[in-house]
């Protein structure tokens, strides 16, 4: 396969480029997403919710290159055998490119460790997020935004989920950014036009070389499931995770159904001053 | 062919010839969710891997 944009040799599908053009799609499209969608100011001070996974590193390594404020905060959850190997890799990462690094666990918040508090086997994603988000909240006061490595995988799923379990609370939340809320620091997502396959190829272009980990409790969760459904739909129709947020972003802000009113001739709820019925009927009378 | 795939540490010999696409859907793998190298460098699905290459299938998942 070619590169769409020269005849070198691409490394990805879907885009079809070669090194050079990927890496400057990849990093323009990051630009565009914070521009178009107001996610950083030039001065903002920033944080990274830094897991040590490749996402949040990259994240890291962009951000600083774009020149912006960017400090590491990472949450040690206590899952034996994993954290602690994806975090002496984000220690050296931080020191190696001088970011500055603060590592924060549910131990100290709560006294005890993840795998000590959910039992062997049940799924712990739920009490993990509900954590994470307090103490990132609670560790990020005197920054303007946190910025997460969350992708369009991570939020094609989300979408997908919500729906699925039918959650409309929570359906409207998701986004590229979430509204300033007294109290939280808003968070934003500069991935979240790009697939968790397309990070992973800019960040072996770049030798930011994370190993594979997955967090054990992940695979026993709902998400692992909607994600390899949505893998294999993506693979057969190319594209879909983008549609899936595309026109999820553009259905959101379409507001909530307006408060019932009554309509003048019939009495019926209705949506304006009459309602249908009664603006076919009279349409119907006066062709008479 | 030695291949290793990043997900379950597989490290194997095979006799293979043929397209990576092909390499994936006969380890029964979704391209969408790893990236394929040969020889070190980052390949398409539609490059051919063969004896005597290194590949490795490394896994994009990350999970948290
Ligand atoms: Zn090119
Ligand atoms: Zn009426």
């Amino acid at each position: 396969m070619k590169c769409k944009k020269c005849y070198d040799t691409a490394i990805i599908e879907m885009p079809s480029l070669c090194k050079s053009h990927f890496t400057e799609y990849f990093e323009e499209k990051v630009k565009r997403t914070i521009e178009e969608f107001g996610l950083l100011e030039k001065n903002d001070k920033v944080c990274v919710a830094a897991s040590g996974g490749k996402d949040s590193v990259t994240l890291l390594y962009l951000l600083k290159k774009f020149g912006y404020e960017v400090e590491a905060l990472a949450v040690n959850e206590g899952i034996h055998g994993y954290r602690d190997h994806t975090l002496s890799f984000l220690k050296k990462f931080c020191d190696d490119n001088k970011i500055l690094l603060r590592i924060h666990s549910y131990e100290e918040e709560t006294g005890k460790r993840l795998d000590k508090m959910v039992k062997p086997g049940s799924p712990a994603c739920n009490t993990c997020g509900t954590l994470r988000r307090h103490v990132l909240n609670k560790y990020s006061e005197g920054y303007d935004k946190i910025a997460t490595g969350h992708n369009m995988d991570d939020e094609s799923q989300a979408v997908l989920m919500n729906l699925l379990k039918a959650q409309k609370k929570i359906f409207y939340r998701q986004g590229p950014k979430t509204n300033k809320v007294k109290g939280f620091t808003q968070k934003i997502k500069p991935f979240y036009f790009l697939r968790e396959k397309e990070i992973m190829v800019y960040s072996f272009i770049k030798n930011i070389n994370v190993s594979y980990t997955e967090c054990p409790f992940a695979r026993l969760s709902y998400r692992s499931k909607v994600r390899d459904a949505l893998n294999e739909y993506e693979s057969r129709h190319p594209g879909t995770k983008e549609r899936i947020l595309r026109k999820y972003l553009s259905i959101k802000h379409v507001s909530q159904p307006k408060a019932v009113s009554l309509c003048s001739r019939c009495g019926f709820p209705a949506s304006g001053y009459e309602c249908k019925a009664c603006r076919i009927k009279e349409s119907v009378v006066s062709q008479a | 062919m030695e291949l290793f795939i990043e997900r379950t540490g597989e490290k194997k010999t095979l006799s293979f010839n043929g397209t990576a696409e092909n390499l994936l859907k006969e380890v029964g793998i979704n391209s969408e969710e790893v990236i394929i190298t040969r020889n070190n460098e980052i390949i398409t699905l539609d490059q051919e891997v063969r004896e005597g290459d290194s590949v490795r299938v490394l896994s994009v998942i990350s999970g948290g």
